[in-house]
């Protein structure tokens, strides 16, 4: 009887939490799938008549904005890596006793919403705003020079925006890395430029690599960096997306390339993780 | 960094033990960066906060026009920005308890029991977290609609459980994992029955991990965009009542309640952390 209990315990925990994973998060995965192979409008109905040409029509109408945000996911990205590794570095490294403190000042714009730092950039950026008047007023900029509506805007929003998102994964795996092995490496004559790249480097790579899962996917599918800081120029394929579900109640088409969003990004995780090996994959995700 | 500075000699004497060391030189030239990128990090904040106290005569807010503390008496003067604000509170409230709970039995069994499932629980709370939330909002409005069901707080409330109950689940399994199994087997000797057992030992031992599981969900709740902007309908939490005000001027009240959600937010982290570390030295 009690090792029954005990065999059945488990599935009772897991039960209400996974049934509302498995009716909120899977089952609408499908719904859509079936939506986007479906013909009709918001006012007569949709039917199943597994129309590809939902898939086709997305792509060809909006594949210079599906392509724009994988190439700003994909810059912001990088940029992160670049901005994000020394301030990871010194703070594991040097922060000593204050290492909660600095990695908490990095966390502060968590502390404000989401929309909100957005809209404050837009402030500061502004053609009549602190930062570009002024240096218009002094002649230092002509005064047909612009900031926001430009791809700088968008993909230094998403930057702002993810840095977090890169800091601490990539610190994690640093201050995990024993000084004793950097010491052994400098004992066997490596040069610091040597231990850094030879034991320091590899022993970051897997935080590099989580930090690249949470800031790759979210910036190259977002839409409110693009929305607020950008321009017709820099739509990005969130935008769309967003407009086909919530204005013009396009359920078909939006779910073609939502789905198609989703594949592109599945793939490109993936072929990253191969391209990476499995087993670094494995470790960050059973983290 | 203040050791060193006792260490030095005087400039004037010329002390060849005092070599630099490289490192800390490469430290120092760090250590300005990294305070560079904060700062870059803190100017849109304070920003913020500053045109909460901007002497405006209206909803346009974008120069400055001199100190003011007039906004902060006029909190509650738009109806629309306070109800959103309840609405972000009470949606976020709800999804707070319902993901707590769920996402501690995911995690309590993940922790401890060996099972049939457990890896595909894994994988699907994985793709829980990982899923854009774009694809995650769009699909739950295809439910939604397909299902007819009528956009609002609960839709909301369903879709805030759904992505918070994976976090939640992480921080207990990590609880639970490292859980001193031999306080429990004592418990047992003593003559508790599983059920005291695990009510007057297990839990009281797992509790701050659900708890910071929880502040967790409510965080996540509280500062949702994407997801909530595809499953609210007509219905406004503070992220979509700043978002539609973005075509007709942020009114000055949203700088004033951002300030002071910022400052509620650092006062609790600063305060736990201090508790905890205190709790850690006793």
């Amino acid at each position: 009887m009690n090792r029954m209990k005990r065999q059945i315990a488990p599935y009772l925990l897991v039960l209400p939490g996974g049934l509302w994973l498995l009716i909120f998060f899977a089952v609408p995965m499908v719904t859509m799938l079936s939506l986007s192979l479906q013909e009709g409008d918001i006012v007569s109905g949709y039917r199943f008549t597994g129309h590809w040409q939902n898939y086709s029509d997305a792509l060809s109408n909006y594949q210079t904005q599906l392509v724009r945000s994988l190439v700003y996911g994909v810059i912001a990205t990088v940029v992160l890596i670049v901005l994000s590794f020394p301030v990871a570095y010194w703070i594991a490294f040097y922060g000593g006793k204050r290492k909660s403190t600095y990695l908490f000042l990095i966390l502060l714009p968590f502390f404000v919403s989401f929309v909100l730092r957005t809209i404050s950039w837009r402030q500061i950026l502004t053609d009549e705003g602190p930062l570009l008047q002024p240096l218009k007023e002094m002649g230092l900029l002509p005064a047909e020079f612009h900031i926001l509506g430009t791809s700088f805007a968008v993909i230094a929003g998403l930057a702002y925006n993810f840095l977090p998102f890169m800091v601490l994964p990539v610190y994690v795996a640093l201050e995990r890395i024993d000084p004793r092995v950097i010491e052994a490496a400098r004992d066997l004559y490596a040069s610091p430029a040597t231990s850094f790249r030879k034991v320091i480097l590899p022993l970051a790579l897997p935080g590099v690599f989580a930090g690249v899962l949470m800031v790759f996917v979210p910036a190259s599918s977002d839409y409110v960096n693009s929305a607020v800081l950008g321009s017709s120029e820099t739509t990005m394929i969130g935008q769309v997306i967003q407009a086909r579900f919530l204005q013009t109640s396009d359920l078909p088409t939006a779910s073609a390339l939502s789905f198609t969003l989703m594949a592109v990004l599945l793939i490109g995780v993936f072929a990253y993780a191969r391209a990476l090996g499995t087993e670094d994959v494995m470790k960050v995700a059973a983290r | 960094m203040t050791a060193p500075t006792l260490e030095q000699p005087t400039p004037a004497e010329p002390a060849p033990a005092a070599k630099p060391r490289r490192r800390l030189t490469g430290g120092g030239l760090l250590r300005t960066y990294t305070w560079l990128i904060i700062a870059w990090l803190a100017l849109p904040i304070l920003v913020m906060i500053m045109f909460g106290f901007n002497d405006t005569k209206g909803r346009y807010n974008q120069t400055w026009n001199g100190f003011s503390l007039k906004w902060y008496g006029r909190l509650f003067e738009l109806d629309d920005l306070t109800k959103a604000l309840v609405a972000s509170l009470l949606v976020a409230a709800a999804s707070t308890v319902i993901s707590g709970a769920l996402g501690t039995g995911i995690g309590y069994a993940l922790g401890r029991y060996s099972f049939r499932g457990s890896g595909a629980m894994n994988l699907v709370m994985f793709a829980a977290i990982a899923s854009p939330e774009l694809v995650m909002g769009s699909s739950l409005l295809s439910l939604f609609v397909s299902l007819n069901l009528g956009l609002g707080a609960v839709t909301v409330t369903i879709a805030h459980v759904m992505f918070s109950i994976s976090f939640v689940a992480i921080v207990v399994r990590a609880r639970v994992m490292t859980l001193d199994r031999s306080v429990e087997e004592a418990a047992a000797d003593l003559g508790a029955t599983p059920w005291v057992t695990f009510w007057k030992v297990t839990f009281p031992i797992i509790l701050p991990a659900v708890f910071s599981g929880m502040l967790l969900a409510f965080a996540l709740s509280i500062d949702d965009f994407i997801v909530t902007n595809f499953t609210a309908g007509t219905t406004e939490t503070f992220p979509l009542f700043i978002w539609g005000a973005t075509r007709v001027g942020i009114p000055p009240q949203v700088n004033v309640w951002g300030t002071l959600i910022f400052g509620v937010g650092v006062l609790f982290a600063v305060v736990s952390t201090i508790r905890s570390r205190q709790g850690k030295r006793d």
